[in-house]
Formats: structure tokens, sequence, C-alpha cells
């Protein structure tokens, strides 16, 4: 078994915080891992992704090969399809619906919906709506995790006790919080 | 063995501490930066070694050699252009040698992730004639790592570890070994060994040239250096070095034979491994991550009779950038894969940019009205956040090329016939590099005006401390011989614009040197305070 994923997003909306719950879920259930990130100049408001490669058996590539990726996960709908080569051609598109518009030639959104719906499997997801209705507009990135969950070879339980993990610190309303939005993004992505 | 989660950049840092790490020093940089941020983090509860962001890495080099001579295991720590900066003692550590174990780890950024050149360390290892260690991953990068200390202080040479941003910056799982304690009983260097006289130095020297034999026959017997001869594997053999390997077994699969290959993993490398591999075959392809720096041994001036030699000098790979499997498999004559395409729809781009309420903003926007009726006027600046000025709606600079140039170059500049001459540095470059270079100014009063762009942190590397802001940045500049009438101090908000606009412009027309502190904090920082 393996399973290659591109996350995707904004520099500041949150996927190495993705990354973490999905590594250490790994972890726990006995798979192998690797996830390439992105740190320094790019985290300033520009176009950020890591490779995440999940496998029953020794990884070596830090790197997805073109066309090999199982799933793009993608915090920004531009940005799913900034990655689009490297999905396999059942592969599946699992992104948000909210854009974040930093730039000045941000397409016409709905060609961005038309393009991603050309991927034969994929889901969009109205990020924001539930992470407000979760309880914070922050925890996007957990909403779409929720909702990637549901093509994951990992089990709910363990990315949840990871969720836990990474935001027990700020306390349990903010656990609660992203809990809820994995949960609404899990639904959303169900329908 | 415990099994932990870890970046490439931390389990070097968790090596260190488990072999016995007394200090560490570093100056950030990407990729090197989570070295000493894991460091730092982890020297809470009880943890007996020092951990040490400074001022430059010239400075964090010779603070690790200070600890070396003490007997103590030290390792310094940077990204590649940093050992530029460190140049000086690095390649004199190799002449005066190492006393307690010294790793000096460096952090390549081939594609240009986050800075301005690829340059490869490896290069720097092979001038300073010490031992280079290159893992391939993370389990490499953890013990690679723990040997470097004993290396170092069995063959009395600092030892070289040589990151990739791909290992860095990549995450997964590493068994660690039991900790070991911090040195005792190692006396201080003696003075024959550690001042470099001419008499002492040609004598260290030859040592130093008399210890290759050993560094190499350590290379020859390494099991890191593998070499894997499959006789139905056909004509081709692979050389292939660090994080590259990866992306060569990655795709090797696909063919129909794996082919006989050498992975290099330590450097100077094992001489008796490649002949054995060259014997074997007719063609070699060089996979190596940064420049062609194994290729180029092998091609030598003429190359080798008989055999092909393949790489990045004949283009089977790209000369410049990052590799990637995709690359690999192509100059392995793998067909080329790719996903889904997105057909003509234009992808608008989404470069990085300043944080929406940043200080540099305000003072960009102040200057760039400033300075607009000044007929030729030219802004030099510098490594930070505030290089990303040189981009729209700003494109308020001119130049950025290391730490601190733009205060040097600004003087040249000056001295040239450029009016008004500016140079625009952060804090903490100022603090690692533009002193010196003021002071420059100062001793001749060159008309020209440096402002710099005090936000209390090092930015763009992820808020590290920094050496020289506040009321003390304001002395130190003072302390240098600036005139105090021209040193000025703005709050760089937009409520102030007028009133900057105003200071810039009077510091402009100055036909003498003037230094403009502009002072507020980091975005990030009140952020970061905010949320705790």
């Amino acid at each position: 078994m393996k399973y290659d994923i591109i996350l995707a997003g904004v520099g500041g909306q949150g996927i190495l915080s993705i990354a973490f719950v999905i590594d250490n879920a790994a972890l726990e259930e006995g798979l192998f891992f690797k996830q390439a990130e992105v740190h320094g100049m790019s985290q300033r408001g520009g176009a950020v992704q890591s490779h995440l490669r999940l496998a029953d058996g020794q990884i070596y590539s830090d790197l997805i090969p073109l066309g090999q990726a199982d799933m793009i996960l993608s915090v920004e709908p531009l940005e799913t399809l900034r990655y689009f080569e490297y999905l396999k051609p059942d592969g599946a598109v699992v992104s948000s619906r909210t854009p974040y518009t930093n730039i000045s030639d941000y397409p016409v959104l709905e060609e961005v919906f038309r393009e991603i719906k050309k991927a034969p499997v994929h889901v969009l997801i109205d990020s924001e709506k539930l992470a407000r209705e979760a309880g914070s507009v922050r925890a996007q990135n957990m909403v779409m995790l929720g909702a990637a969950s549901i093509f994951l070879p990992l089990k709910e339980d363990s990315l949840k006790k990871y969720i836990q993990v990474l935001f027990e610190k700020r306390g349990p309303q903010i656990v609660q919080t992203n809990l809820k939005a994995f949960d609404l993004g899990r639904q959303a992505a169900r329908a | 063995m415990e099994k932990v989660v870890l970046l490439g950049d931390e389990a070097v840092a968790l090596a260190a501490i488990q072999a016995g790490l007394t200090a560490a020093y570093s100056y950030p940089g990407t990729p090197a930066s989570e070295i000493m941020e894991f460091l730092i983090r982890n020297s809470e509860g009880g943890r007996k070694y020092t951990a040490k962001w400074c001022v430059n890495e010239k400075v964090a080099c010779e603070e690790a050699l200070g600890v070396s001579f003490a007997g103590k295991r030290a390792m310094v720590s940077f990204k590649h252009v940093g050992l530029n900066v460190a140049a000086d003692p690095f390649i004199n550590s190799a002449i005066t040698g190492a006393n307690g174990g010294l790793v000096v780890v460096v952090a390549d950024d081939p594609g240009m992730h986050s800075s301005q050149d690829e340059q490869d360390s490896r290069y720097y290892a092979d001038f300073a004639r010490i031992l280079c260690l290159e893992p391939a991953g993370h389990q490499e990068a953890y013990n690679m790592t723990r040997e470097a200390f004993d290396l170092s202080e069995k063959f009395r040479i600092p030892v070289m570890i040589r990151l990739v941003t791909r290992l860095a910056h990549s995450r997964s799982s590493v068994a660690t070994a039991a900790p070991r304690e911090q040195n005792k009983d190692l006396p201080y260097g003696t003075w024959q060994d550690w001042t470099l006289l001419p008499g002492n130095a040609r004598r260290r020297f030859r040592i130093l040239l008399d210890r290759q034999k050993e560094l190499l026959e350590y290379s020859e017997n390494s099991g890191y250096n593998q070499l894997v001869l499959n006789p139905t594997g056909g004509r081709l053999g692979v050389v292939v070095s660090g994080i590259a390997y990866n992306y060569f077994k990655e795709v090797a699969s696909s063919l129909p034979g794996e082919p006989s290959y050498l992975k290099v993993s330590t450097y100077p490398f094992p001489v008796n491994k490649l002949r054995r591999l060259i014997e074997q075959v007719d063609e070699i392809l060089v996979i190596e991550e940064g420049y062609p720096f194994i290729e180029r041994f092998l091609q030598g001036v003429v190359g080798i009779s008989g055999k092909t030699i393949r790489g990045k000098m004949d283009g089977s790979l790209p000369a410049t950038g990052e590799l990637t499997p995709d690359l690999v498999a192509r100059a392995l004559g793998l067909p080329e894969r790719t996903g889904l395409k997105t057909g003509d729809f234009k992808l608008a781009g989404r470069p990085p940019q300043l944080c929406v309420g940043c200080p540099h903003a305000d003072t960009y926007k102040a200057l760039n009205e400033a300075i607009r009726d000044f007929p030729r006027p030219v802004v030099f600046s510098d490594i930070g956040c505030y290089t990303l000025g040189a981009l729209p709606p700003y494109n308020a600079i001119q130049t950025c090329v290391c730490m601190g140039a733009s205060v040097s170059m600004a003087k040249g500049g000056a001295e040239a016939g450029i009016h008004p001459s500016v140079a625009v540095i952060g804090d903490s470059t100022f603090a690692h590099s533009g002193i010196t270079p003021l002071l420059d100014a100062v001793h001749s009063n060159t008309a020209m005006t440096v402002i710099i762009l005090d936000n209390g942190t090092v930015a763009m590397t992820g808020t590290q401390p920094s050496f020289g802001t506040g009321e003390p940045l304001d002395r130190l500049v003072a302390g240098l011989g600036v005139e105090p009438n021209h040193l000025r101090v703005i709050v760089p908000l937009p409520k102030n614009h007028q009133e900057n606009v105003k200071v810039i412009k009077e510091e402009l027309s100055h036909q003498g040197l003037s230094v403009i502190i502009a002072r507020r904090e980091c975005i990030q920082i009140v952020g970061e305070k905010k949320r705790s």
C-alpha cells in the first residue's frame, strides 16, 4: 500500500498542521511516512505545498513523482489547480471553495471550479462556512482534513487523537472547535 | 530504540544532543534555522548544553571552535551562504584541527527556494581538506551526525554534515540510540597547534595533508558508501549521492534490471569503490544534488577512455535547480509520466509578499514618495523580508546581494557619484554585517543615507531574536560616530506618513552621512504575543 498526497494552500493557512495530524496518525498505525514541506520566504502569503507520502513499506523519494499522487488536498481552490499534474488519473481532489484573494489577477472563481471538476473524483467544500459553524474561521484546515478523511487510509480515531494533541496547549475550547470542524468537513464530503 | 517524528534538521540536532553536545551556535537562515530552533526548544528541563543564536555565522563558528579547544563537543550550523561568512574560521579550523568534536552543519539550497545562489558546500569541505558526510535520509542524518563527532575526535579535524533543503525540511520518523555523556577528560588544545604563526601553521598544514590518506581509507571502508554490482544491470552504472539516492531508488524499480550503482555518502569519496563500478560498465550516470562535484572529478580534463560519463555537464540532468524523481527517471531513459492537465487555464502566480500591516510597507511608501523628486536615486538593499520591496506594488529597491552589502554598496555608489545613495537594511542584518561598513562610511563622512528597518526580530526565518534593536541600536549607531542631528528615528505607521516623508527627504538632501531608524515591531511578533 502507498498513498501520496499533495497538500496545498497559501502560507499561513495551516497546511503544516494538517500534515502534523496525518504524519502522527500514520506513525501510530504503523505506516511509514515522508513529508516534504516549505519553510522560509514562501510562507509570507505565497503558494505553499507539501508532499506527504504514506506507505506500508520503505519510502525513498521525499517528492512525489508527477502523475502519481492519490490525492490533492487543498485549503484554497486556485492552489488546487497548481498541482494538477501530480495527480494520477483516478486520484481524488479534495478542495476548499473559499478563495484567498491576496493577488490582483485572481481568476474568475467559477472558472477555477470548472477546472477542478475536470478531475474524475472531486469534492468541493465550503470550508469558510463550515469553519465558522465550528466556531472559528481559522479552522478551515481541519474542515478540509475532515473532508479528506473519507479517502485516507487512516482511522478517523487516530486523526482525531492528533487533532487533540495539536491543539491541546491552546485550551479545550480550541480543541473542540477543531474537532467539530473535522466532523463537519467529513460529513460534507460524505453528502 | 525510540522512534520520533523529526525534520531532517531536527534529526541532526537531536543526534548532536545525544552525542554529548556541550555547545551549539548558529545564525538564522533557511533551510538551516530549525536545527537551532530544536536545540533551544529542547535545552529546557535540565539538559546541560548551550544553544545560542549568534550575531553572525563567523562569530558562531569561532565560538564553536573555542568549545572544541576546551575539549568539549561543539556544533555550528548555518545555510550555505552562511559558510561564506564563516569561511575564515572554517578553513583555518582545519589547520588548528579539532580537539573536542567539532561538527559544521551546512544546509545547501538547490533550487534557491530562499537563497541568492545554490553553491555547493562540498567544494568547501574539499577546499578545507576535511571530511564531509552527506545523508540521504532522516535516519542517516541522525546516525551520521552521531558519528561525525567521533570522527572529528578520531581524525582531530572538523567534520562537515551537508544537508539540502529537501532533506532539511522533510519530516519522517527516526530511531534514536542511547545518549552519550559530554566529554569530561580531554585537555585543552596546545598553543603549538592553535597559534597559527607561520612556523606552527606550516607544520599543522603538513599534518592535515598527511591525514588525507586516513580520510580516504575511512571512506573506502564506510558502510554508507554502498557499492551494489548487479551483473544483469547492463552497461550503465550509476554514481549517486545524498538525497539523489532517494530519487534513484524510487524510479529504478521501473527499469528492467536495476543498474549497478555506488552511493557516495562521504567525502573524500571512495576512489577504489568508484573504480570497481567503472570497470563493470561502459556508461556512468552521475546523479547528485547541487553542482556536478563528483562528475567533474570523474570527467577530469579528458574524461575516461572508453567510457561515457553523463550527468549535469552533458545535459542528461539540468545544471541548475533542484532534482526531482521525474528528472532522474528521464536521465535513466524512463518514459515521462504526467497527471491531469489544466489545459489553457491561466494559473495566476502567487509570490510571497509583505504581511498586511507590515511596518516595512509603510517605510517603503514613505521612501518612495520622498525619493521620487530626485533625478537618479538608488536604493541598495539587503537580505530579509524587506527584499520583497523589490516587487510590486513597492518597486522600491534596486539591489540585494549578501548580508550587509546594502551599506557598503551605498558607500561605493555614493563615491561613484550616486545621490541620493540609500541603504535599506533590517536590524538583525545590520548587527550581522552592517556595523562595519557603517563605520567605514562614518570615517569618510560619505554622502549617503542608511535606513535601518528595526522590527525587532529576524522575521523571514521565523522571528528569532535580533542583536541590534531598540534603544541600544540607537546608542550603537551614535557610538559609531554618526552625527546626532543626522540620526533620526521614525515610526512607520500610516498616520505618520507625511511626517516620515519629510524626515526622509531632509536626510536624502543632506550632503553627508545620515541614518534613519524606522522602528515598529514585526506584525508576526505582535500576533504571537496576542496568541500567547
